[in-house]
């Protein structure tokens, strides 16, 4: 060191390497409490995380899957079972859902790990109006959703179910589900964390209640209500 | 250590080599794995996402363990030394960075010291927001809003240091020569009189 020193006018030398660390690591560290709000605030202020394109990739979304493959969509093939504790088990081809009445819906989605996706644009049909067809009993209460991607699963009580804004969504932004959001068919219950807005809808089933689901086994709360749940918020862990 | 050839000095150990292609190879592999996971065409793309996020996560552990392996079975008195030099910042420094010439440099120039600076802080950063996130995903008391924000803005942030290295290391035609440094061991005399020149080598 001293031959570096040595050569130095007027200052001595200054310790600005670990300068430079620390506050690299603190200010790091503590964006863990501001960084979410932060971001929303700048991507608000451009437009948008559209804006943003291609900095954040496919709009925000990230793709979670548990299954080493994603299940294929076979229009000519493909059947949503409806089934337990119904009077009319059933099932619905892809036309027969198409037929089903249309709705539009533009809802924000929120990732439990923290990301969101402001405003998505669906379309689909109304969760009651599928179980309708099929007709609940009295002793349904709770509704199990089966992805194709096995061994996903997860349920709902029957009344988060009849929720307003619930929805199997076969259309995302204007197009076709893609398959990577779960073509054909995904649940959206918004008020709900992702994982509970299961992809790859295969098969509904009435239920006599709410069951664990495949995040609920490893954890995850059963009512995965957004900001006041999983560790979110003031009402965590119930 | 071997004596370097006439008209080259030593510029960096072993183990300051081994050092950094273990932390050059440990964030490719991070990097590539977490694109995977990243980028919603890969993702599609390659599938098996429990196999990826295996890989990743041990990558990670496998990459700050490796370097600590390094650090303590290697030089560590010539790493502290090196830290040091890089934690210094003199007169000269202060006048590099800010763009005034002549401001001549030492082994490590201003520019190459707050490089390392955020490279570490960075590795500290991606590790901290990393365990987190594997943490987070088993007991909800690990979970903050924002780490997903940190773990991406790291990579985002290092992915620009990285450009700038690269572009520095690689194809600058002044400074590549720094690239046989890292390699070899050793650089040419006059390049270092030239670029370093308050730096006096070794023999």
């Amino acid at each position: 060191m001293s031959d570096l020193t040595a050569h130095s006018h007027d200052e001595g030398p200054r310790r600005y390497g670990r300068g430079v660390f620390l506050a690299t690591v603190l200010g790091g560290a503590s964006s863990l409490f501001w960084g979410k709000s932060a971001w929303s605030r700048v991507s608000g202020s451009l437009g948008g995380a559209e804006a943003l394109i291609p900095l954040v990739p496919s709009k925000g979304w990230r793709i979670y899957t548990v299954a080493s493959t994603m299940p294929t969509f076979d229009p000519a093939t493909w059947k949503l079972g409806l089934g337990g504790l119904v009077e009319q088990p059933t099932s619905l081809d892809y036309d027969q859902l198409r037929s089903l009445p249309r709705v539009n819906q533009i809802s924000d989605f929120h990732c439990v790990t923290g990301w969101t996706v402001d405003k998505v644009h669906w379309g689909g049909v109304r969760l009651t109006d599928v179980l309708a067809q099929a007709r609940p009993l009295s002793e349904a209460h709770g509704v199990e959703f089966v992805s194709a991607e096995k061994p996903y699963v997860d349920s709902l009580s029957l009344q988060q179910a009849q929720l307003k804004d619930v929805l199997l969504a076969y259309e995302m932004d204007g197009k076709p589900l893609p398959r990577e959001h779960g073509a054909p068919l995904r649940l959206v219950i918004p008020e709900m964390y992702g994982y509970k807005n299961v992809k790859w809808v295969s098969e509904i089933n009435l239920v006599p209640k709410a069951e664990q689901g495949y995040w609920e086994l490893l954890g995850y709360d059963q009512d995965a209500w957004v900001g006041r749940s999983n560790g979110h918020g003031k009402a965590s862990r119930s | 250590m071997s004596r370097p050839a006439p008209g080259y000095v030593r510029r960096f150990s072993i183990t300051e080599r081994v050092l950094h292609w273990v932390n050059a190879a440990g964030f490719l592999v991070l990097l590539g794995s977490g694109l995977i996971l990243y980028l919603p065409s890969l993702a599609a793309a390659v599938g098996r996402r429990p196999m990826v996020k295996d890989v990743h996560f041990w990558a990670g552990i496998g990459w700050v363990s490796a370097l600590a392996i390094v650090a303590l079975l290697g030089d560590r008195r010539g790493l502290l030394r090196t830290a040091s030099e890089i934690d210094t910042f003199d007169a000269e420094d202060v006048r590099w960075l800010q763009r005034r010439r002549p401001a001549p440099q030492g082994r490590f120039n201003a520019g190459q010291k707050v490089n390392a600076a955020l490279t570490a802080a960075f590795l500290v950063l991606f590790f901290l927001s990393g365990m987190l996130l594997w943490l987070g995903e088993r007991d909800t008391a690990f979970r903050f809003a924002s780490t997903v924000v940190l773990h991406d803005g790291l990579l985002y942030a290092s992915l620009a240091l990285l450009v700038g290295h690269l572009y520095l290391a690689v194809l600058h035609p002044a400074t590549r020569h720094a690239l046989r440094g890292m390699v070899t061991g050793t650089v040419r005399e006059e390049w270092a009189r030239e670029h370093h020149p308050r730096w006096s080598a070794p023999d």
